[in-house]
Order: structure tokens, then sequence, then C-alpha cells
């Protein structure tokens, strides 16, 4: 692509603001966290993606979501690039993204609580046993019960509220 | 320069090896939890599960594909998975165990849990940094699957009287094969001087307080050292390994080639 023709990295950067997580649409990829790095390389763009979780079956279709959208914009040489380490962590989902998350009837991740090797004891006292962080994304209670540590994606675990009665997801901290 | 260059070659060959060990674990581990989709006992259980193979299968792509550019002959983490046969397979041989009901399942897990987070733990500290950001990612996701396998061997094993039965039955029946973890070879000798990976024998410690509290929590005996089981980690396989390739590799076997 013609340097002078290019789009600004902001602009990219803006583009990929509105790609939308095809898991859970209401966050984009870039609220998410997982984009790390936009840069040219020559005469083609390089965006280096994270995974969320090594096994997440969404990662070729954002991959795809990514090249589409951008291949609208008229970038047709993109280079998609994965990025292991550092390791994606929740801590890195924005402030904006975790809201919409809420509003969409996800509690978000707690900030700052992302793994750091002792895990088992902090996910006793954060969220197995005492439940006083997570808060039922519908009617606010914290009074709140973990169902299980899994649910329908990777990145989710499944909590019930004792005061509405509504199960709920709940994004879990890594 | 002839020596440093044989140097070398050694250590990509340990190395491949290391992957193929670590890979094939994740791989075997992550087809034997798989089995359980839409047989658990309750839906989150279900859920879970398939979470938990999910997880080792992505690990899986990982380390395979790692191997694969290592060894240089142009193979993916697809051609590695699907295209060997048994004796070519590097997993130890506790993962290829069966199922059994739910509380060996769980039981398998643990044990292997509980090793899986320790070595992942020290080799985030790997000379490899191509290893080093694979267990960083993997470590996590592990982190979560010990809380898990741990908090139900406590449930399970205080529970019912009935629970307690199977809990204990599943623990001697697998115990002979927790020794395979850490065994140690010369492939593991020569990648534990180049600071690639840790001493085998060095993660048994830490095994053995993270078992002992939790058997003891959930009023379990612990299993009494006896023989141990050995021989997946050089190709030398149970019978049930062979089940499990006929129906992971079905397709590729039937269907050579086949892609969508």
């Amino acid at each position: 692509m013609d340097p002078a023709l290019r789009p600004s990295l902001d602009e990219v950067w803006h583009w990929l603001a509105e790609v939308p997580d095809p898991e859970i649409p209401v966050i984009s990829l870039t609220d998410l966290g997982i984009i790390r790095n936009v840069a040219w390389r020559d005469d083609t763009l390089v965006v280096t993606v994270t995974p969320t979780y090594s096994g997440c079956p969404a990662t070729t279709i954002i991959n795809l979501d990514i090249e589409t959208a951008l291949a609208e914009k008229g970038l047709s040489k993109v280079k998609l690039e994965r990025q292991l380490s550092p390791a994606w962590t929740t801590d890195w989902i924005s402030a904006e993204g975790r809201e919409k998350l809420r509003d969409y009837g996800i509690a978000p991740p707690i900030d700052g609580t992302a793994a750091d090797g002792v895990l088992m004891k902090r996910v006793d006292r954060l969220s197995g046993r005492s439940n006083l962080t997570i808060a039922c994304p519908r009617c606010g209670s914290t009074n709140t019960e973990k169902i299980s540590q899994f649910g329908s994606t990777p990145c989710k675990a499944s909590y019930r509220c004792t005061n509405c009665l509504e199960p709920f997801d709940y994004f879990k901290c890594i | 320069m002839a020596t440093a260059a044989l140097e070398t070659a050694v250590d990509q060959a340990a190395l491949l090896e290391f992957l193929l060990r670590i890979g094939d674990n994740a791989l075997i581990l992550g087809h034997r939890v798989s089995e359980w989709c839409g047989h658990s006992p309750a839906l989150e259980e279900d859920i879970a599960l398939a979470n938990t193979a999910l997880d080792l299968i992505g690990q899986t792509q990982l380390w395979l594909g790692l191997a694969g550019e290592v060894e240089g002959k142009g193979r993916s983490a697809d051609d590695l998975a699907y295209l060997r046969d048994g004796y070519d397979f590097r997993n130890i041989l506790l993962v290829e165990r069966p199922n059994g009901d739910f509380g060996k399942t769980l039981m398998r897990q643990f044990l292997f849990d509980a090793w899986h987070y320790l070595l992942l733990k020290a080799l985030k500290g790997s000379t490899e940094t191509r290893i080093a950001e694979i267990a960083e990612k993997a470590f996590k996701e592990v982190s979560y699957h010990l809380d898990r396998s741990r908090d139900l061997v406590i449930r399970l094993g205080d529970g019912t009287a009935e629970s307690h039965r199977r809990m204990q039955e599943a623990l001697d029946d697998l115990w002979p094969y927790t020794g395979e973890m850490f065994a140690a070879d010369a492939v593991d000798a020569a990648l534990v001087e180049a600071g690639i990976i840790p001493e085998p024998q060095s993660l048994k410690a830490g095994w053995d307080e993270i078992v002992a509290e939790a058997l003891a929590e959930g009023t379990l005996k612990k299993s009494a050292d006896g023989y141990m089981h050995k021989g997946g980690r050089r190709g030398v396989h149970t019978e049930h390994l062979g089940f499990i390739l006929s129906e992971m590799q079905f397709l590729q076997r039937a269907y050579p080639g086949a892609t969508w």
C-alpha cells in the first residue's frame, strides 16, 4: 500500500474497536484486550493477537473477523501474528468493556485479581466460599453462590444470585 | 565447530522428545476427558469436563505445534496427533487409563493436575523461551483444573459412604501409575542440564504435599508406594491407547488427508 494512502494506526485501532467478540458480541476485541499491537511492516499491516484461552474455539473466528473488517476498509495485505507472552489476563478488559458485560448479564471479572500462582486460595477467598465481591448483574446483590467454576464458554463460570434467584455467568479471572 | 553442531542436534532431538511427551499427555487426557461429553452426572459437571478437555486440546496445539517446528520436517500439530501410531506416542500411562466412573475420572484428573500445575510453574522459567511462553499460558488454565479436581476429590472422599468407597478404590487403582510422572532418563538429563526443564524428581515433594493435604481433608488414605508402571514415555503403552487412537484417528485413517 502506498505509504501516503495508509490509514493512521489510530484509525486502525478505531476500526478494530468496532469488531465484536464472536461469543460475547456486546464487547469488542479491543475491550477484551486481546489486540496487543498494530504496526506496519513494509506494505503489510501486522496485527498481533493473543488468545484468551489456548483452546478457545473463537480464536479462528476472531482472526477471520479481523481480516474481514480490515478488508472492508480497503486493507488487503494484513498479517495476523499470535503472541502468547505476556499471557492474556482479564485485567486487560477495559473499564468500558466491564460495564458492557454487566449490562449484558455477565458479572465482569474483579479488577486486579488475575492469576498469579496462588489461584486456589484466592479463588476460595474471592469467589468460592465468601462471595463478598461478585455482585449479581441483574439485581446488584452480593448474596451470590458459585454453581461451577466452568460455564458456557471457557472464560466464564456459573453463579446464582440467592436474592433474585437468577443464575448468571461470571467472567472468571485469569 | 563440528562438535558444537552435534551438540545442538542432540539438544533438538531431546527437545522434540520432551515436547511430544508433554503434548501427548495433554492430547490423550484431553481426549479421554472429552469422552464424558453428554454423559456426566450433572449438566454443570458435563460443562466443566468439556471445558477442561478443551483447554488440554488447546495446549496440545501449542505443544505439538512447537514439536513440529523443532522437528523441522513440516509436520503440523494435526499431523502429529492424527498420523502417528501408538508406539510414537509419548504420554504417561496414567492419562490413557479408562475413565471408569465419575470419581475415578476426577481422581485421575487430580493426580495429574497437581503434577501438571507444578511442572508448568517450573517451565515458566525455562531457558527455552518458546516453552516458557506456552507454560505461562497453560499454567493459568491448569490452576483452574487443579482447583476443581482437588475440590471434588475432597467432597467425594468426605461425602457418602458410597462416594468415599469409590474414591478410595480409584486412588488405590491409579496410584501405581503416578511414579512415571517423576521418572527421568537421558532426555530429561540433557534438558535439565540446559535449564530447559526442571529435574522431574524435584516436583515430587510439592506434589506429595498437595496430594497429602487433599487426601487428608477428603478422609482418604494414601496408597502404599509399591510397583510403579512405566513405559508410555518411551512409547510402550497399555492396550487402552490403541482404542483411543482408533476413535480419535478414525477420520484420517478412513479418509487420509481429509480436510474441511
